[in-house]
């Protein structure tokens, strides 16, 4: 992979040095190489384009596949002001020392920054449920991730309108 | 940093769920705001909490930028007998803010 994205390199300098005298060989080299690049230049650019939250939320939770559901996240339907916005999150669990929520981490998809925090619980919690204040830069959908004891996930999504945005903007 | 108001209930007894509400006067700088010079006003946040009664953990949070100024944090805990708060809020820069309140159990 390395190698053909040299290659590449290579080519592209020399068509900015030499555009009108590429010959025919260099021609065939140079499609050759584009077609071994286009391969791994697909993978590359999604991972350029991959939105910020994406990829906090695929460091979070690895190959596993977070289920829909059981967390509640409560926020306005519409926020006038986005400096500071109500913002509970609960998740139904039994809390017990074999079964309990670990964490719940708050993600905004839109801000600049998309951390929001992480919430994490102990046997004495009782409940997994936080409340606090976010930033909303934009409209945008606000995730929650729930960690379990036993290494699962669990995700709720709720969207929030925000008429004068926070974060400074 | 302030001090921090911290809310308890008046009373509880041994085994009842309670709330526990603390806020904190802090600007919580993103990092990401520019001064009228154009130059980026640094990153200053509390970037942690945590809660503690009769020296066990209760409640953590990590914060982040996306957190509103003066932050407020409410959590619960099922009351494991009579005991003391320890709540600390951390900034950027590591400078710490400790309370500590008793919980009146009866």
């Amino acid at each position: 992979m390395a190698q053909a994205q040299s290659w590449d390199l290579r080519l592209k300098m020399k068509d900015k040095q030499t555009p009108l005298l590429l010959d025919r060989r260099a021609f065939a080299a140079g499609a050759a190489a584009m077609v071994l690049v286009a391969g791994t230049a697909g993978q590359l650019s999604a991972q350029a384009t991959e939105p910020v939250w994406q990829q906090t939320l695929r460091s979070l939770v690895g190959d596993a596949k977070p289920i829909e559901g059981k967390v509640t996240l409560e926020l306005p339907e519409i926020a006038e002001n986005g400096n500071t916005v109500p913002l509970t999150v609960s998740v139904e669990s039994p809390m017990t020392g074999t079964d309990y929520v670990k964490a719940i981490h708050v993600l905004a998809t839109e801000n600049p920054q998309p951390g929001v925090a992480t919430f994490r619980f102990s046997p004495l919690s009782g409940k997994a449920s936080a409340a606090s204040r976010m930033r909303l830069a934009r409209t945008q959908e606000v995730i929650a991730l729930a960690e379990l004891s036993d290494g699962k996930f669990l995700i709720g999504r709720r969207t929030v309108k925000v008429t004068i945005g926070g974060c400074g903007g | 940093m302030n001090k921090p108001r911290i809310k308890l209930p008046d009373a509880a007894k041994a085994g009842d769920l309670i709330e526990i509400k603390t806020l904190i006067s802090h600007v919580m700088e993103t990092g990401q705001r520019k001064d009228p010079d154009g130059k980026v006003i640094p990153r200053n946040i509390i970037n942690f909490f945590s809660a503690s009664f009769a020296g066990d953990e209760v409640f953590k949070a990590d914060l982040q930028a996306g957190i509103s100024a003066n932050p407020y944090l409410s959590f619960f805990m099922k009351v494991p007998g009579p005991g003391e708060f320890e709540f600390t809020w951390v900034e950027d820069g590591g400078n710490k803010v400790v309370e500590r309140i008793k919980l009146n159990v009866t």
